[in-house]
């Protein structure tokens, strides 16, 4: 089965984005498809490069890198919820003139589209949030 | 068709569990995640709220956010205990997902 997947909360706030995460990992132990994960509202710091988390917490960024890279999925981050707040690529960046970009690797900055397509293409949308 | 509803709230936080009881249809799953597992306890002021739930819908809680917060032993013995593994199974068993939160 297909999933989608869209995480609406904060990390370190919310445990949203750490349930998703391991909803994740037992879907695909089970050999179900993560067709993209979806960073709406809060949940697109965990795009944040610069989080830096004590070294005897997880880094939920760095989790969910290593798991779409291994498991071939979308990091995607909705782009006006992540300009608000200031999570920017090289090409954000530049256009608004910043000094510089913190987009974390494999993650992608899209527009709402990507999460409809994704609704459309999976069989279950898992929505984590609130 | 039925639905697998996913509550995360604790119901002496917000209204989102008695939402979700008065809006699931007969045979729908309920499914207690994070502070949500609140709802799944004995002996607490929803407990009779729950016991009515159980007559109408299958109750589950996940069980690891129980062991998070120490509380595994006092979960109502008719709502059932799974696991993420568990949990994945109940979004293919059930035809759509619900979130509230």
């Amino acid at each position: 089965m297909k999933f989608a997947i869209l995480i609406n909360s904060a990390p370190f706030s919310h445990q949203a984005s750490d349930t998703a995460y391991q909803f994740c990992q037992a879907a695909l132990n089970k050999g179900h498809l993560i067709h993209r994960v979806f960073f709406y509202h809060d949940a697109v710091y965990i795009g944040s490069s610069l989080m830096c988390p004590p070294q005897d917490e997880p880094n939920i960024t760095v989790h969910w890198q290593n798991l779409a890279k291994q498991h071939g999925f979308d990091l995607a981050i909705c782009i006006a919820a992540a300009l608000r707040r200031g999570v920017l690529n090289e090409q954000e960046a530049k256009r608004y003139g910043k000094s510089s970009a913190n987009l974390a690797a494999e993650f992608k900055i899209v527009g709402l589209g990507q999460l409809v397509e994704a609704c459309l293409t999976a069989d279950r949308l898992m929505v984590f949030g609130g | 068709m039925s639905i697998l509803h996913t509550v995360n709230k604790s119901p002496f936080v917000n209204n989102s569990l008695a939402s979700c009881l008065r809006l699931a249809a007969q045979g729908d799953g309920i499914l207690l995640i994070e502070d949500g597992v609140y709802g799944g306890l004995n002996h607490t002021g929803f407990t009779p709220e729950l016991e009515q739930a159980l007559a109408n819908f299958t109750l589950y809680v996940l069980q690891p956010d129980l062991a998070a917060r120490g509380i595994v032993n006092q979960a109502h013995p008719k709502v059932q205990q799974i696991d993420y593994a568990g949990f994945v199974d109940l979004t293919v068993f059930y035809t759509n997902v619900q979130a509230w939160f």
